[in-house]
């Protein structure tokens, strides 16, 4: 459910996203007659959550501060009044439970919830069945006890859980928080606080339930707040109090109001409610409200007033499991498993037909016989006993053959498939290659049930910023006033420290390091002396202020040495300030009045006069500063496009001219650029600006268009300064990785944001796209274009693939060798073709290229791709990505990754798998998603044998009882048998057995082909699985009935020979396909044997039961032993021989792989240093 | 973007991280087993492998299955079917009449020793067509009853033999009931041959199952007469032929143990039996059999297993011969990476 939210979210902003990329498409078709360089995608950088939760919530707010909140869909809250507040309503108090269940509801409920499952209703309607009389096939423990048992440890699990749940809310619950009563701050326990009451959180405390600022340490009311608990984000959101309450709290007024807001929701980007307060009415937004869960930071104090408390708040609203998918194996394992039903049908039908005949037969003797005796004398009148006739007997014995074959449908397969998938994740997060360093994260696994598709991949899409790239920006090279700098060398070699400056003693240091040019550096130093220096001087300035980024001032463990930490919303913009402060511009406090930045060692306070933040429309933010000397100058920065719209005319064209080549030669070095401009404002100006933007910031209705206008008035005629270059680099391994998986014939599709030249150069490096391919680029802008350049593509596509299709005649599908042919398509085309009949089209030209590059997508676009692909192949895909625009993609796909990198959660959140890197995928797939993947295919088939050999056992059996259901193996021991008999092995071989080392599986990516191959299960397997079932139970059954027939050998004696035969016989069966033995799978296998043998002479050492002392009469005879063995050879014989030759004369390429690994070993180990993923430390133990 | 070093960045960023403790750190603990590198043995399907395997077990199993062929065939058995030739001839269109009238079921048999058997010699009798296995007769039974006198009247289990004449029967349920009666004397040269029929159940049965202070009571009492009846003076656990009866046997084709005769008899010696033919398996076409057998370490005669052995064995052998040949013939290089399907099939991907 939780996964639900960003969907909604997206949807919600679609109009937005579309009317942008409409209007792209406009000043695309312009561009493209001339020089490409665009726009900077802005609205790709760092923290896209924010940027597109907010801005819909903000266009919500604006179309609703017109509309009015509905009564019926409001909350009133009274401030400081929560008698008032709750008396009409009763609104959740603040205490919460995650915890499911009571002392009291606990057996109800989690009995309800467990039955939820299929498995276990078929066990509770055979159990139920069982207890009627005339059907009791096993006594009443015995058909209960399996079903009891799997409660019983589920239940104990939750239980446990649950508990901890408790414990946590208990602690929640009784946390402090200061709270107005009586116009006195007291301490308070959480759980008593109410919506209405006013609270006062201190710097670093959680807030306890969702407020609505009132009034903060700063006087102009801004609070910020780390929001890590809730979306992850580290870095700090400012909250901002309205002026209208922020001086009466100051000011110790009594405070009164009306807040009407939105009924509860978990839209934790968005809120719209109204203040009413001194007859005033003040909207509020998103940025108006804390949430419970965030932490204070950087400010003394903030006051606010409740309004949602409790499960009400929106952290408690978000708080739900992960998304549940079902594995490709269930899916087929599930026909097979329908084939298994109509097997065990057929049996109980045969069952029942014979037992028709043969009442009928002999219907005349069925009065005296004495091992039937129909007829009860012992009552005055003679009756039948236990006798209902031939059509109901017949039906009587089918629903009898039910229950005693009924393990032929492998329940318990369930059961272990779940506890092997936890196990195989124990793996997979304990694994060390798979531990980011960098982000201290480990491999997630938040879906439990599709570990086995990550053994079918076939295509992946990824994201590229935040997934390949690190999302780390780093600033690489500026161009100035037409000169380019670019020759940065990293700092930390040459000089030992960066910059720095010393204050009172201390120095202060910015916490990164940017490569400086030396040349640029030395102008900056030289201050304004020069006409390149002043711009420089005032470059630089504007990439210090022109931001929202947070100065925070660290401790280090040396006391004179200080780190600032550059924190804010955009790592573009962190990058632009760390390149500033390395450059001698160091931000060094940032309130909402003013800024105080270092410059070359003096530090200078501006003030800020107005700030215009970034929205996707304009993309560019400005800001207003006023100098020391009273001077008032705007700086700008934004994308390229939406910059030179707004220069002023009368510029150096030479300056416009050389500026845009550098920021071409950037954009194609993979840059993302940004271009910075500014203007001195003459006093009129500035009055204008200033008096129409005090009206715009306090209107009540459109504030957000109104402050819009009001930038786009103040944001022209500017002076180009210069542009940046700021690397997202790629992150460690990504070409080695993609190569991998690309050998491995997976399919890797990127989908981003960027422009068309960021892409195709990240490409380039990411080995995605190489210099032998063709590239086939699709950038149309209407219907009729795009379909003409599809078709054209195709032929041309086809062309260049089937070059060998008339020497092999197989149709050029696998000819994508000869001309390799990379797809790039942007989203503009995207719009006329997904949805639309073209989509078709796309997926042939798709199939045909073995790179597609789709640039400038939207959120809900690289969804529809991924939604072409899935509809129209049965092959696997695999979306990864970071941030929340990835949140539909990877929810469509059949596997979704998230990176738990730089931007928000959501993306984590809403994945089945997260991880820190990229390259890890390389891991996921081709070690972890084929170990699973061979493994849960062989524990499928083992336990449909498992249960079908003994299921079959039986029925052989009851053919020689008259067809009436007689066990010769105790009831326990058929209780048991999948239960404690034969379960651990398959469980510790589905999580331990490994087919190859990780180092064959790295250096053969080709050996993942299995997995899309289905090797390791697919019908034929089955088929093959089922006959040698038949096969081992004729043998099983039939050498002690043969060896033993007209003898003296009683049902329980050649009972327990039957099940210590069938489980030895599985078990070894288990042990021949075992392909790696270590101490666990001894220990499991011989474990379980001498389990059995244990179990039977417990079972036999019960005085009452009937096979008392069987067992042990029986091993004093050698035909007990001789049976044994020859049973355990002869039915494993023909597996053994299908197996030799199989493995001999047709192998896989598993099996050679295997073969070389245990053979060459020793000669090839010096070969294999080209390890995909190096160790970066030591591994320690 | 040439100047893509991977590690740079993270020397910018990790600069201050290292610096920091890696107290807290998530990084997995390093371990064999958490990597999955417990140390395994691999075995491999090496064609040396399999034909040492093929021919280990042709010579185990050749062996035993001549042992065991030769243990069988040293068995000697006297098997005598009467059911059919006790009926007199005035009967024999209507046998369940015989059997169910008072007439004398007084029967002589005569039996020739062919070779010598050595004493002990197991008198077993053996019914054919009789399912001691079918559910409603194993099911009636009740185990406490046999065990403790003090659940005697536990006999919910042993309809429809459970209670006669009101009152619950010792021991109840159909098996008891339908205890089989034919009994059996010997005679060689007119001197009578004794039968032992002491500890021909199990012993464990006699102490644990069958109680020593149960003795049978309103046995055999109701209107239908199924079988013997027994002495109500002694405890179940010294009825001996009840007990080995209760041990229900497991196909429809069985033998029960009679009683052993402790000498040996040479060939050629005439045993004249003479038996009572009560028990009543003419109603569903059972056969009875009489049956004297030596036994052997592998119990009665039964060729079956030895032939078994024999086949297995032989198959095996064949199979490593023709692994031998084959491999010799066509033989692959384990591991040789140019069998890998990518490079078998350039063209492939």
């Amino acid at each position: 459910m939780d996964s639900k939210i960003p969907v909604e979210n997206l949807f919600s902003i679609e109009p937005v996203l579309s009317s942008s990329s409409r209007r792209s498409i406009s000043t695309h078709s312009k561009a493209s007659s001339g020089n490409s360089i665009r726009e900077v995608n802005f609205s790709d950088l760092g923290s896209k959550p924010v940027r597109y939760g907010s801005h819909g919530a903000e266009s919500e707010t604006y179309s609703m501060s017109q509309k009015e909140i509905n009564d019926e869909d409001a909350r009133l809250v009274q401030i400081n009044d929560p008698v008032k507040t709750n008396e009409r309503f009763e609104f959740a108090g603040n205490s919460i439970r995650t915890g499911k269940y009571s002392i009291l509801t606990f057996l109800p409920r989690n009995l309800f919830e467990q039955f939820h499952r299929v498995a276990y209703i078929y066990f509770l309607v055979i159990a139920v069945l069982n207890q009627l009389p005339q059907l009791a096939v096993f006594g009443r423990g015995a058909s209960i006890m399996p079903l009891a048992i799997v409660l019983l440890v589920t239940a104990v699990k939750d239980a446990y859980e649950d508990y901890r749940r408790h414990r946590s809310d208990t602690i929640e619950n009784n946390r402090l928080a200061s709270v107005l009563v009586n116009d006195h701050f007291q301490q308070k326990k959480w759980k008593n606080i109410q919506v209405g009451e006013i609270i006062k959180i201190h710097a670093n405390e959680t807030i306890p339930c969702d407020m609505v600022l009132l009034s903060t340490s700063d006087p102009t009311g801004v609070a910020y707040v780390q929001t890590i608990n809730l979306d992850g984000e580290s870095n700090l959101k400012t909250r901002y109090a309205k002026q209208e309450t922020v001086l009466k709290i100051t000011e110790k007024e009594k405070i009164a109001g009306l807040i009407k807001c939105e009924k509860p929701n978990r839209n934790i980007y968005g809120f719209q409610a109204n203040m009413e307060i001194d007859g005033k009415r003040v909207s509020l937004g998103p940025s108006n409200i804390i949430l419970r869960g965030c932490e204070l930071k950087n400010t003394a104090w903030a006051v606010g007033v409740a309004v949602y408390a409790g499960r009400e708040t929106k952290v408690m609203l978000n708080s739900s499991g992960a998304p549940s998918k079902r594995s490709r194996l269930e899916t087929h394992m599930n026909s097979e498993i329908i084939f298994l039903s109509l097997f065990l049908i057929a049996l109980c039908t045969v069952v029942s037909v014979c037992a028709a005949v043969w009442l009928r037969r002999h219907r005349d003797e069925l009065d005296y016989l004495p091992f039937y005796r129909r007829k009860d004398f012992s009552e005055a009148e003679e009756e039948n006993y236990n006798y209902y006739g031939w059509g109901l007997e017949i039906f009587f014995t089918f629903l009898m053959s039910v229950i005693v074959f009924q393990i032929m449908i492998p329940i318990s397969l369930y059961i272990s498939m779940e506890l092997v998938r936890v196990g195989q994740a124990y793996f997979m997060i304990r694994d060390t290659q798979m531990y980011d360093e960098s982000s201290d994260s480990r491999f997630q696994c938040r879906a439990l049930n599709i570990n086995e598709d990550l053994g079918q991949i076939k295509y992946v899409f990824s994201d590229k910023t935040g997934t390949l790239t690190e999302n780390k920006m780093e600033f690489q090279c500026a161009s100035i006033w037409g000169v380019d700098y670019s020759g940065g060398k990293a700092t930390s070699q040459d000089q030992e420290d960066g910059y720095f400056v010393e204050v009172d003693g201390k120095v202060l240091r910015p916490k990164m390091k940017v490569k400086t040019d030396p040349e640029l550096l030395q102008i900056a130093k030289n201050g304004k002396e020069t006409k390149d220096g002043c711009h420089v001087h005032d470059f630089f300035l504007a990439l210090a202020a022109c931001n929202t980024i947070v100065p925070l001032i660290l401790d280090t463990p040396d006391p004179i040495v200080k780190l600032i930490d550059y924190q804010g919303e955009s790592p573009d913009e962190q990058a632009l300030v760390y390149a500033a402060a390395s450059y001698g511009f160091m931000l060094i406090e940032r309130t909402s009045g003013h800024v105080v930045i270092d410059i070359q060692g003096v530090r200078q306070r501006f003030n800020v006069l107005g700030l215009h933040e970034f929205d996707s429309d304009r993309k560019r933010m400005s800001v207003i500063l006023g100098f020391p000397d009273q001077s008032v100058k705007v700086f700008v920065k934004g994308a390229d496009t939406s910059m030179f719209s707004v220069m002023d005319r009368s510029m150096n064209i030479n300056v416009k001219r050389i500026t845009e080549a550098h920021l071409y030669s950037y954009s194609s070095l993979g840059l993302r650029t940004l271009v910075v401009g500014m203007r001195e404002l003459s006093t009129s100006e500035f009055d204008d600006w200033h008096s129409a933007f005090e009206a715009a910031s306090t209107a009540l209705m459109g504030r957000a268009s109104l402050l819009r206008k009001v930038a786009s008035n103040i944001e022209n005629n500017l002076c180009i300064l210069g542009a940046s270059g700021i690397e997202d680099k790629l992150q460690q391994g990504v070409p080695e990785a993609i190569e991998s998986l690309r050998t491995a014939g997976i399919k890797v599709w990127v989908l981003t944001g960027d422009k068309q030249e960021t892409a195709i150069s990240i490409g380039y490096s990411s080995k995605l796209l190489t210099s032998k391919m063709t590239q086939i680029i699709i950038n149309s802008n209407s219907m009729e274009s795009c379909r003409k350049s599809l078709e054209d593509a195709i032929i041309m596509s086809k062309k260049l693939t089937t070059i060998s299709g008339n020497i092999n005649n197989t149709g050029g599908t696998l000819g994508t060798v000869l001309t390799p042919v990379a797809l790039i398509i942007d989203g503009t085309s995207l719009v006329y073709i997904l949805d639309s009949e073209l989509e078709e089209r796309l997926f042939q030209l798709a199939c045909n290229c073995s790179v597609v590059l789709c640039c400038r997508v939207a959120p809900l676009q690289k969804a529809g791709i991924v939604s072409l692909v899935k509809k129209r192949t049965v092959d696997m895909t695999l979306a990864i990505g970071d941030g929340a625009n990835d949140v539909s993609m990877i929810q469509m796909a059949d596997v979704g990754v998230g990176i738990s990198g730089q931007e928000g959660r959501q993306a984590v959140m809403a994945s089945d798998f997260a991880m820190g890197q990229f390259r890890f995928l390389v891991t996921l797939l081709l070690v972890h998603g084929h170990w699973n993947y061979q493994r849960m295919g062989y524990m499928i088939l083992y336990n449909f044998y498992r249960n079908a050999v003994f299921v079959l056992v039986l029925f052989w059996y009851v053919l020689f009882t008259c067809f009436t259901l007689t066990t010769a193996i105790t009831e326990w021991s058929s209780v048991l048998y999948s239960v404690i008999y034969t379960s651990v092995p398959t469980i510790v071989v589905g999580i331990l057995d490994k087919d190859l080392n990780r180092r064959t599986l790295l250096k053969y990516p080709q050996l993942y082909g299995a997995g899309h191959r289905q090797e390791c299960y697919n019908k034929r397997l089955f088929w093959i699985t089922m006959i040698d079932t038949f096969w081992q139970s004729a043998v099983a059954f039939f050498i002690p009935l043969l060896a033993y027939w007209g003898g003296t050998i009683d049902a329980s004696s050649i009972g327990d020979l039957w099940t210590l035969a069938v489980v030895i016989l599985v078990n070894l069966h288990l042990a021949m396909d075992v392909i790696r033995w270590n101490w666990i799978t001894h220990v499991a296998i011989w474990g379980s044997i001498i389990a059995t043998f244990i179990c039977v002479i417990i079972i036999d050492a019960i005085p009452t039961l009937v096979g008392y002392w069987a067992i042990f009469e029986i091993v004093k005879t050698g035909k007990f032993w001789l049976c044994l063995l020859a049973i355990i050879v002869a039915a494993l014989i023909p597996r053994f021989v299908v197996k030799v030759l199989y493995q001999l004369y047709t192998p896989c390429d598993v099996q050679i792989a295997r073969e070389a690994e245990k053979f060459r070993t020793l000669s090839e180990s010096a070969a294999v240093e080209i390890e995909m993923n190096p160790i970066l430390d030591p591994p320690r133990r | 973007m040439s100047s893509n070093t991977p590690s740079s960045s993270a020397g910018g960023v990790g600069s201050a991280d290292a610096a920091a403790p890696r107290r807290n750190s998530k990084r997995p603990k390093y371990s064999k087993f958490t990597q999955q590198e417990l140390p395994a043995c691999k075995p491999i399907l090496t064609p040396r492998w399999v034909i040492s395997a093929f021919l280990l077990v042709s010579i185990v199993f050749i062996p035993i299955g001549v042992v065991s062929l030769f243990a069988s065939r040293d068995v000697v058995e006297i098997i005598d079917r009467y059911e059919t030739a006790c009926v007199p001839q005035n009967f024999s269109n209507d046998k369940v009449s015989f059997i169910q009238s008072a007439v004398d079921k007084t029967c002589n048999r005569t039996l020739t020793v062919k070779k010598l058997m050595k004493q002990p010699i197991y008198v077993y009798y053996q019914l054919d067509n009789f399912y001691q296995n079918h559910r409603r007769y194993v099911k009636s039974r009740s185990d406490s009853q046999l065990k403790d006198n003090s659940s005697w009247n536990d006999v919910s289990s042993c309809k429809p033999e459970d209670m006669s004449n009101d009152q619950p029967i010792v021991p109840c349920g159909l098996i008891a009931w339908s205890l089989f009666n034919d009994t059996y004397n010997f005679s060689l040269n007119n001197q009578q041959l004794a039968v032992n029929k002491k500890d021909i159940s199990w012993k464990s049965d006699r102490d644990k199952k069958f109680g020593k202070d149960v003795f049978p009571k309103n046995f055999q009492n109701g209107t239908l007469i199924g079988g013997n009846r027994l002495d109500p003076s002694v405890p179940l656990s010294e009825q001996e032929d009840l007990i080995v009866w209760m041990r229900t046997a497991a196909l429809p084709t069985f033998r029960k143990l009679y009683g052993k005769i402790e000498r040996d008899l040479q060939p050629n010696e005439v045993i004249q039996v003479t038996l009572l033919n009560n028990y009543n398996t003419y109603s569903f076409n059972g056969k009875k059999k009489l049956v004297l057998s030596t036994t052997s370490w592998l119990g009665g005669k039964n060729d079956f297993l030895g032939i078994a052995y024999l086949t297995v064995g032989g198959l095996c052998f064949f199979l490593a011969l023709s692994f031998t040949v084959v491999y010799l013939v066509k033989p692959r290089q384990l591991g040789d990476p140019s069998y890998l399907s990518w490079n078998r099939n350039p063209a492939g991907h």
